[in-house]
C-alpha cells in the first residue's frame, strides 16, 4: 500500500507515493535525497534527526511522513542563504561547537528552533533546551557558548 | 606571514559538515546495492540447532539469506586479533556468522540480503532459529571458577595472565616494611562506546577486474584493507578502504567487525554492491564495549605517606571472543598504575578472563583510564590513613621536575614532565583552601547538601606507539605514521596522511604545521586521508597518536621538500646551498636579500624541470615515516566539586577545573575541544553510564533511552588551563590529548563524591554514582552507625 504525501522541504514542493510506515527521515533522506538529517538511534533519544515543520523542531524519527503531509519541513540544507551559511551555523563554526559532526544538524536546528522560542536564553535555558540532543565529542561546553554567541549575535539569529 | 601554529584557527572541516554537505557511509547513494540485516542471537549463550532461511528467501525483494555454516567456505582465515598478549593466549576461533554456537546475546547467526532495507529487515524476521539455551557467565569472578566453560575448545575461561613484576622482592619488603598500606578492590563497569554515527559499511565489487572499494565508518581504514585481505582471501591490492565522514569512533571504530568482512565476502558472493547500516540497538550488541575490569590495588607507604610499593591485581573481561586488540587494552594501563608517583617498587598482574557478554575492545584512554581510575581513588585513600590533605599527599609523591626523562619502574623513560605546577594552577583556580573552609562549615552546621572536592592528578602514555615497544609487548604491528607532502605547478600543497580523523580536525592541524614551514596560506593547503588509494600507508588514528605520531610525518616530508627545494632554487641563483635563508616562502641568498627566488617559482621550476641540477628528478615531493623514539607523557590535574544532596543522593557538579599540559599546541581550539569532550565522557563513566546485564546475559540498557550518555542539561562550564612542556620526542615538542580528559575526570569525579560521603563513614561509592547508589550508601552507613550507638 502506498500512500500520497505532499509537502514543502526548504521551500520546494515535493509529491511523492510513500508506504504509510515511512518516518518522515527515511522520507527525507531517501525519496527527497537530503542526508543532511541523520539517524543515531531508534528511541527518539539522540536528536540528531531533528528538523524544523512549520518553524518548530520536532525528531523527524517521530513521526511517520504522511503525517507530515502539507506541512512546511526545513532541514539543515536549507539553513543557508544565498551561499551564506545561517548566523547559527557560523556561531558553531566560530566556537568549535561541533567535532565529528553528526549530531550537528540536528543540534543546530534545535538550537535555531530554540531562539525562536527564546531569542535571549540564560546558560541554563540552552542547556536544558538542548538536552533532547546528544553530542559525544564536544561535551557541549563549546555548543552551549555558539548558541548563546549567536543569541547575542547583532543579525537576530532566527530561521 | 605570522604563524599559525599555536593559534586558535576555526576548522576548515567545518562548512560541510554544518550544512548537511558531508556524506557519511549511510549518505551514500550506491545504485543496485543489496541491504544486509544481519539475525542475531537472543540469548547470551546458546547451542544453534538449526537455521531455517526458507520463509525469508520466499518474501518479496529477497534475494538471499545464509547461516554460519552456509558462508563457512567464505572465510580464510577466522576473525583477528593482532595482539597475542602471551605465548599461550587462548583466542577462540570465531568466524562473522556464528556456525554451532551463540556466545552472546548479539552474535550474528543468520544475514538477508534483499532490494531494499525495509525487506531485509522484514526478512530477518521470518528466519527461524532454534537454540538450545545454555546458562550465561556473566560474572567476571565467577568466569574465573571455569564453572561454565564457555568455548570447549579451551577448557578453559581464562583466556591469559599477563604479569610485569620487575623486582618481586622489593614489593615484598616495601609492604612488609611499610608505615601504611591501603587495599582497594574497584569495579570498572562496562561502557558502551555510543559513537552518535552507529556503523556502516558499503562494498562495491567490479567483478571482472576482482576489485572491491569498501566504505566503512572505521577509525582503521589501513589495518582493515590488510585484514580483510587475509581473511577473506582477496587479493589486499585488490582492496580499496575508504573512511568517508565518519561520526566519532573513541575507539569502537577500531576494530575489524563482521559486519565489514560480510559485506565484502557477499559482494564477491553475489556479484553486487552490498551494504549494512547498524541500528543504535545492535551498535549497543554488537560494537565493542569499554572497561570491565575488577582491580585490586594496594599502596605501601611510609609514615609520611610517601608511596614505597604499588601492587596491582587485575580482572579483566574480554567478553565472548577475542577482536581485534581486545586482550592488550588492559595493559595498556599497565606501565602507568604508579601514576605520577616516584615509586621504587611495583608489581602487576592482569588475567583476561571470557564471559557471554558482547566483547570489549579500546575505548578512549583504552587501560589508562582504568589505571589512573585506580591509582588516583587509592591515593586518596591513603591520605586518609596517613591523616593529610589529598593535594598534600600528590605533592609529597610526585615524580620532581629534576628526574625527567624519568625512568620508571614499570620499565617506561616518561618524556618530560612537572607535576606541581599543574596541581598548584588547578587549586588556585578552583579556589581549594575556600572550598575546605566552606565545606567544614557545612559539615559543622550539618547541612543536608554536602560539599566535596575531587583531585585528579594524571599521567598517561600515549602517541602510540614505537614500534620495538610494540614488538616487546607483542603487538602484530608498528606503530609508525606515514605522510606525503607534494607541491603543485602553481604552489598549491597537498599533504597526504595515513592517520584517519573522525572528529579531530586533522585537516585544519596538518595544514597548520605545513603552511608555518612553507610560508604559504592555509587555504592553498588541501590535506587527503582515510583513503588507501590515495595514502597507501598509515597506521591510522587512535591512542592518541595522530598529532605526535602522523603530525611529526608531516612535519619531516615538509622539511625534505624544502631541501629538495633549497637545492633548485640555489642552483637557479647561482647560490651554495648553505648560503641560502628559507623564510616566509622564499629563498634568499645570505646578505643579497635582491637575489631571491619564491617557492611559487620553485615550484613550478621544478614542474617544468627545465632548469634542475644534473641527476635532479621532476617535481617538489617527498614522503616521511616516523616511528617515534618514545610514547608521549602528557598530564595534568583535574579537580572536580561535587554538592550531593544527602536527601535524595542526587550528585551535582559545581565547578570543574581542569589543568593540562601536552606539551606546544598546535591549535588550542581543538585542544580545548578535545579535553573538554574527554572530561564529559568520563564524567558520563563516573555519573551515569553502565552496560548493565542481566544474570542471564541479556543487555538491559541497549537503547539510548536506557544508557545514560550525558546530555547538555548536566554541566557546569569547564574552566581550562594548561603548563606546557613540551616533549622531547618529536621536533614539535607536542603530546596527545584526545584521551586525557576521559583519562583524568572519572576519578576526579568519584573523589569528589566520596570526599562529600567522608563524614558518613563512606570510602568507595561503585560507579556509575546514581542517586540511588548514593542514597543507598547514605542510608547504609546511617543505620550501621546507629547500630553502633
Amino acid at each position: 500500500m502506498v500512500m500520497k504525501v505532499s509537502m514543502s522541504v526548504n521551500g520546494r514542493a515535493q509529491d511523492h507515493d510513500v508506504e504509510p510506515r515511512v518516518l518522515l527521515v527515511h522520507y527525507l533522506r531517501e525519496v527527497v535525497g537530503l542526508t543532511g538529517t541523520n539517524v543515531g538511534c531508534d528511541t527518539s533519544s539522540c536528536g540528531a534527526c531533528t528538523v524544523l515543520l512549520d518553524g518548530e523542531s520536532v525528531k523527524s524519527c517521530t513521526l511517520l511522513a504522511v503525517q507530515a503531509d502539507g506541512a512546511s519541513i526545513t532541514t539543515i540544507e536549507g539553513l543557508a542563504t544565498d551561499g551564506q551559511m545561517h548566523p547559527m551555523q557560523e556561531a558553531f563554526r566560530e566556537n568549535h561547537g561541533l567535532q565529528c559532526g553528526f549530531c550537528t544538524p540536528g543540534m543546530v536546528m534545535a538550537a535555531v528552533s530554540l531562539l525562536q522560542e527564546h531569542p535571549h536564553p540564560s546558560e541554563a535555558e540552552v542547556r536544558h533546551g538542548l538536552e533532547g540532543n546528544l553530542c559525544r565529542c564536544t561535551g557541549y561546553h563549546n555548543i552551549v557558548k555558539a548558541v548563546l554567541a549567536a543569541a547575542s549575535a547583532p543579525a537576530e539569529a532566527s530561521a | 606571514m605570522t604563524a599559525v601554529v599555536g593559534t586558535r584557527q576555526l576548522r576548515r572541516e567545518d562548512p560541510e559538515l554544518l550544512t548537511g554537505e558531508a556524506r557519511f557511509v549511510d549518505d551514500l547513494v550506491v545504485p543496485g546495492a543489496l541491504h544486509m540485516a544481519v539475525v542475531r542471537s537472543p540469548h547470551a549463550h546458546a547451542r544453534i540447532l538449526s537455521v531455517d532461511t526458507s520463509g525469508a528467501r520466499a518474501l518479496p525483494g529477497v534475494v538471499a539469506a545464509f547461516t554460519g555454516a552456509d558462508l563457512r567456505d567464505e572465510w580464510a582465515a577466522a576473525m583477528p586479533c593482532a595482539w597475542p598478549v602471551t605465548a599461550d593466549m587462548k583466542n577462540p576461533e570465531h568466524f562473522p556468522v556464528a556456525v554451532d554456537k551463540a556466545c552472546y546475546s548479539g552474535d550474528a547467526v543468520a544475514v538477508v540480503l534483499a532490494e531494499t532495507e525495509s525487506q531485509a529487515k522484514d526478512a530477518a524476521e521470518s528466519i527461524v532459529v532454534d537454540y538450545e539455551a545454555m546458562p550465561a557467565v556473566v560474572d567476571l569472578e565467577d568466569a574465573l571458577e571455569d564453572n561454565l566453560v564457555i568455548h570447549d575448545s579451551l577448557g578453559t575461561n581464562v583466556s591469559y595472565t599477563w604479569n610485569l613484576e620487575p623486582d618481586a622482592d622489593a614489593v615484598e619488603r616495601a609492604f612488609r616494611d611499610a608505615a601504611h598500606t591501603v587495599s582497594e578492590r574497584y569495579v570498572q563497569q562496562r561502557l558502551i562506546p555510543s559513537a552518535m554515527e552507529p556503523r556502516g559499511v558499503c562494498v562495491v565489487p567490479q567483478p571482472f577486474a576482482g576489485e572491491y572499494a569498501v566504505y566503512s565508518s572505521t577509525q582503521i581504514p589501513h589495518i582493515l584493507k590488510i585484514m580483510l585481505g587475509l581473511t577473506t582471501g582477496v587479493s589486499e591490492s585488490k582492496i580499496r578502504v575508504v573512511a568517508p565522514a565518519v561520526g566519532g569512533g573513541f575507539g569502537s571504530k577500531l576494530n575489524v567487525y563482521a559486519e565489514e568482512l560480510l559485506c565484502l565476502a557477499l559482494a564477491r558472493r553475489m556479484k553486487r554492491p552490498v551494504r549494512w547500516t547498524e541500528e543504535r540497538s545492535e551498535n549497543s550488541h554488537a560494537t565493542i564495549q569499554g572497561r570491565g575490569q575488577i582491580q585490586h590495588i594496594d599502596l605501601a607507604a611510609d609514615a609520611t605517606g610517601k608511596i614505597t610499593a604499588v601492587r596491582v591485581r587485575l580482572l579483566a573481561d574480554m567478553g565472548a571472543y577475542l577482536q581485534l586488540v581486545t586482550p592488550g587494552i588492559p595493559l595498556l594501563g599497565a606501565f602507568i598504575y604508579p601514576g605520577v608517583y616516584d615509586v621504587a617498587a611495583y608489581s602487576f598482574s592482569c588475567t583476561g578472563v571470557f564471559t557471554t557478554k558482547t566483547p570489549t575492545d579500546a575505548y578512549r584512554g583504552a587501560g589508562r583510564p582504568e589505571a589512573t581510575y585506580a591509582i588516583e581513588r587509592a591515593i586518596d585513600a591513603l591520605a586518609k590513613e596517613v591523616g593529610i590533605d589529598p593535594a598534600e599527599i600528590r605533592r609529597r609523591n610526585f615524580v620532581a621536575a629534576s628526574a625527567f626523562p624519568y625512568q620508571s619502574v614499570g620499565g617506561l623513560v616518561f618524556d618530560s614532565g612537572d607535576y606541581a605546577p599543574a596541581l598548584q594552577r588547578a587549586l588556585d583556580l578552583v579556589g581549594y583552601d575556600n572550598l575546605r573552609s566552606e565545606q567544614a562549615e557545612r559539615r559543622a552546621a550539618g547541612s543536608t547538601r554536602q560539599l566535596g572536592i575531587g583531585i585528579s592528578s594524571y599521567m598517561e602514555m600515549c602517541g602510540l606507539a614505537p614500534s620495538r615497544a610494540l614488538a616487546s609487548l607483542n603487538y602484530s604491528a608498528g606503530g609508525w605514521e606515514a605522510a606525503t607532502v607534494r607541491i603543485l605547478p602553481t604552489c598549491k600543497v597537498q599533504v597526504v596522511t595515513g592517520t584517519s580523523p573522525h572528529g579531530q580536525g586533522h585537516e585544519t592541524s596538518w595544514s597548520m604545521i605545513v603552511a608555518d614551514k612553507l610560508g604559504v596560506p592555509v587555504e592553498d593547503i588541501e590535506v587527503l586521508h582515510s583513503d588507501t588509494a590515495i595514502s597507501p600507508y598509515g597506521m591510522d588514528t587512535y591512542g592518541s597518536r595522530s598529532l605526535s605520531v602522523g603530525g611529526t610525518a608531516v612535519w619531516l616530508a615538509t622539511e625534505k621538500v624544502i631541501e629538495k627545494a633549497r637545492a633548485i632554487a640555489a642552483h637557479q641563483l647561482e647560490a651554495a646551498e648553505e648560503d641560502l635563508t628559507f623564510e616566509a616562502g622564499t629563498f634568499s641568498v645570505k646578505g643579497s636579500p635582491d637575489r631571491a627566488l619564491p617557492l611559487a617559482g620553485v615550484a613550478f621550476g621544478a614542474f617544468t624541470a627545465h632548469n634542475l641540477p644534473d641527476g635532479m628528478e621532476p617535481n617538489l615531493e617527498a614522503s616521511s615515516h616516523f616511528d617515534p623514539p618514545n610514547f608521549t607523557f602528557p598530564f595534568g590535574t583535574h579537580i572536580c566539586v561535587v554538592e550531593v544532596d544527602e536527601e535524595t543522593g542526587a550528585v551535582a557538579l559545581l565547578n570543574y577545573v581542569a589543568v593540562d599540559d601536552c606539551g606546544n599546541q598546535v591549535n588550542p581550539l581543538i585542544v580545548e575541544g578535545q579535553i573538554h569532550g574527554g572530561i564529559v565522557q568520563g564524567i558520563g563513566q563516573a555519573l551515569f553510564e553502565e552496560a548493565v546485564y542481566d544474570p542471564d546475559g541479556n543487555l538491559l540498557t541497549s537503547t539510548l533511552a536506557d544508557y545514560l550518555i550525558p546530555s547538555a542539561a548536566e554541566f557546569p562550564n569547564i574552566v581550562t588551563d594548561y603548563t606546557v612542556t613540551p616533549s622531547p620526542t618529536n621536533p614539535m615538542g607536542v603530546k596527545g590529548i584526545g584521551e586525557a580528559g576521559t583519562i583524568a575526570s572519572t576519578p576526579a569525579v568519584i573523589n569528589a563524591i566520596v570526599d562529600a560521603l567522608s563524614p558518613y563513614g563512606i570510602r568507595d561509592i561503585d560507579m556509575p554514582a546514581s542517586p540511588q547508589r548514593v542514597w543507598s550508601a547514605i542510608a547504609t552507613a546511617r543505620s550501621a552507625k546507629e547500630a553502633r550507638a
